[in-house]
């Protein structure tokens, strides 16, 4: 089973904001969600290196600034559709 | 790995929180990322009170960020049943909290605490600028380094019983000199050595004060691999992402045997995991197990358990064979590197395994919780992860040649001190298998104990045996007669009263040495020498050693000039097996209280003759 850029970073959201993946949308940001603070986006980004295998950016984790641009940046920087 | 989780999420609102405890665990063995950390650490939250966990603090001073492991660390030790409460102090205030008394790190009241300093930051001047650094130099920064530590390290004890992990430092991935700097004899990747050696010396003049090898992990994980420059810099987080859980999993290594969380035997498994292959089908010639390939996994996977010995770790074997089948590989094939006297208990045949591992704890008189079961059948580690939720069930990768890892890695059979008979320990439980399968092939107890070759040495109290003498009147419970607890102190005063006589007991037999098994206390009065104390170890009991000090006993007191032995019986719930001993040995019942029975013998009348199956051995006049 694939799954899309945007259903994996919702799916670690999920994981570490402790909300139904359900919830979550291409909107959803730190405005939306009150448990992403800056410790939390930390781990955020710790978690998509760890789970991409990549290395993210000062540049790119500044771009981080919702879950739809996080799916949009991921899906750039990696070479095909993640597996 | 979606659904898992709604099932523990349906399992949690159900009230089912054994069963979503599995399944959290299951998903944790699966999946060890932060993503499934988050979710674990969160639902565990939710059931913690429901769970049997046992609750443990723990502070982390650091120079550096550490925040984002500690998730990772948290899933773990719920797994291992542990509830962990994490403080951690502020950047770089580490010197202070430990120094300053009123700190918040002792106000926190923790259990263990974790000092994990960068080799930059406390040593900045070996780190960053050691090409400008005289030699004289590079060992004062050294020295001033090390004397910190030491000075860290005495204080903190000064304040807290609490155990103290120390990171020791990291080299640097490419040193100042380039590859000079294994040419030269003040160096850069010496003079950090020294700091470590100077760190590990100052732990072990403390109690309970650990090192953390931070330097081993990282080289083991590669330089490289480890540090992420572009975190350091803009989040103060230096190592990379995919290596947290590598650093988590070196503090569950400390935090197992810290909170007890330690299996005391591992039970393997034989077709396909101890050899490769099936005994059965493939026979001698046909199953693996030599220095080539495939064979060499199954050595190495035998080389740990052999190392695991040496730690005090029981083997046992559990193990649907033909017991024929399975003994004549365990005996005579040659790349065996484990042979039978390896194993305290064996459960070859076609039972339940559950079953079997009941019976292998009851044997080694150990709780189910205190096992490890390795099988390379997933099914077989199912069913018993079911039935026996207690077990330690290790997750055996799918390649044989990874087995060795992953039982070097498991947090379980980790321990942080070791004694002189937690080395010997398998070799006394295998001695007295042997013992037990002896005795069965005998017609009479008479002629297994001309067998066993017993020789029984009786000595007075010694400085080197004071504690073992003390220590056996503290915990023998089952043939002991008055079951007295007595301190070391205690006992050296009555040693010294001429009336007493403290006694013990060493006894050896063809099998090996069963060390100091036994202790007689006595004190004669007016005629009449009273036993106080009679007590022998379970190891020794129903091979007539009691009969022998017995023997002893009546001996010097009839020696003494006394008339009568007498002793009292005062029953336990424990001493069952002790209840008979004086009618057995023909004392005569003198008066029966609520406490006990007191029994008396008649010197001048009768003797207790020595079994003339064991050599006897008296000691004396060798005090001090």
């Amino acid at each position: 089973m694939t799954s899309t850029a945007f259903e994996q970073v919702r799916a670690i959201a999920s994981d570490l904001f402790a909300i139904p993946a359900e919830e979550i949308t291409t909107d959803s940001s730190p405005e939306t969600i009150k448990t992403w603070d800056s410790i939390q986006h930390l781990s955020l980004v710790l978690a998509l290196e760890e789970k991409f295998q990549l290395q993210l950016s000062p540049d790119e984790i500044e771009q981080m600034t919702s879950v739809g641009a996080i799916a949009r940046l991921l899906e750039n920087k990696l070479p095909t559709a993640p597996k | 790995m979606l659904d898992l989780r709604k099932e523990v999420d349906a399992l949690i609102s159900s009230g089912s929180v054994e069963a979503a405890n599995l399944r959290l665990a299951e998903l944790w063995r699966n999946e060890s990322s932060a993503a499934s950390a988050a979710f674990l650490t969160s639902r565990y939250e939710q059931i913690r009170d429901k769970l049997p966990l046992r609750p443990y603090r723990i502070v982390f001073l650091r120079s550096f960020t550490v925040e984002p492991a500690i998730p990772l660390l948290r899933a773990s030790a719920f797994v291992n049943g542990i509830d962990l409460t994490v403080h951690i102090g502020d950047f770089n205030a580490y010197a202070q909290e430990v120094l300053d008394q009123d700190s918040s790190l002792y106000k926190f009241a923790p259990d263990a605490v974790v000092l994990t300093v960068r080799t930059a930051d406390v040593a900045p001047d070996l780190w960053q600028t050691f090409a400008d650094l005289s030699a004289e130099e590079a060992a004062q920064a050294s020295r001033r380094v090390s004397n910190s530590f030491t000075q860290w390290i005495r204080a903190f004890r000064e304040r807290s019983q609490a155990a103290l992990i120390v990171h020791n430092l990291e080299q640097p991935a490419r040193p100042a000199c380039g590859i000079f700097d294994a040419q030269s004899e003040s160096s850069q990747a010496g003079a950090i050595r020294q700091i470590n050696d100077e760190i590990r010396r100052a732990a072990a003049e403390q109690r309970g004060v650990y090192v953390l090898d931070y330097d081993a992990l990282v080289a083991r994980q590669g330089r490289l691999r480890w540090k992420d420059e572009r975190k350091w810099l803009t989040a103060r987080m230096p190592i990379a992402a995919d290596q947290l859980l590598s650093l988590s999993r070196e503090w569950m290594r400390f935090l197992a045997p810290l909170t007890g969380r330690i299996a005391k035997a591992l039970v393997v498994d034989l077709d396909n995991t101890l050899w490769g292959g099936i005994i059965g089908e493939d026979g001698m010639t046909g199953i693996k197990c030599d220095a080539e390939y495939p064979g060499a996994a199954y050595q190495a996977l035998q080389r740990v358990m052999l190392d695991l010995s040496k730690r005090g770790i029981l083997l046992a074997i559990c193990s649907k064979n033909n017991l024929d089948d399975a003994m004549e590989a365990l005996n005579n094939h040659p790349g065996m590197m484990l042979r039978p006297k390896h194993f305290a208990a064996m459960r070859i045949n076609w039972s339940d395994k559950a079953q079997n591992l009941r019976e292998i704890a009851s044997e080694l008189n150990i709780g189910i919780d205190s096992l490890a079961f390795v099988d390379d059948n997933p099914v077989e580690r199912e069913q018993i992860r079911a039935a026996l939720p207690e077990v330690m069930v290790i997750e055996l990768p799918d390649d044989p040649l990874e087995y060795a890892a992953t039982l070097r890695e498991c947090p379980a059979f980790e321990r942080l001190t070791l004694s002189a008979e937690d080395q010997q320990r398998t070799a006394l439980y295998a001695e007295q298998r042997e013992r037990a399968e002896a005795e069965q092939s005998f017609q009479s107890k008479e002629d297994f104990y001309r067998f066993l070759e017993q020789e029984a040495e009786i000595a007075p109290v010694l400085p080197a045996t004071l504690a073992r003498i003390a220590q056996l009147t503290q915990k023998t419970n089952q043939f002991n007669l008055t079951t007295r607890r007595y301190t070391e102190q205690q006992i050296a005063d009555m040693a010294e009263r001429p009336a007493w006589q403290v006694t013990s007991i060493r006894v050896r037999d063809r099998f090996g040495d069963h060390g100091l098994v036994g202790v007689a206390i006595t004190h004669d009065e007016d005629g009449v020498c009273e036993i106080d104390t009679f007590l022998l170890s379970c190891r020794v009991i129903g091979r007539t050693v009691e009969t022998a000090l017995l023997s002893y006993l009546a001996d010097g007191a009839a020696a003494r000039g006394c008339r009568q032995l007498i002793g009292w019986f005062l029953p336990t719930k424990k001493n069952v097996p002790a209840k008979d001993f004086y009618a057995q040995h023909e004392f005569q019942l003198d008066q029966q209280t609520s406490n006990g029975s007191c029994w008396s013998f008649d010197l001048q009348r009768q003797t207790i003759p020595c079994p003339d199956w064991i050599k006897l051995n008296v000691l004396t006049g060798v005090h001090n």
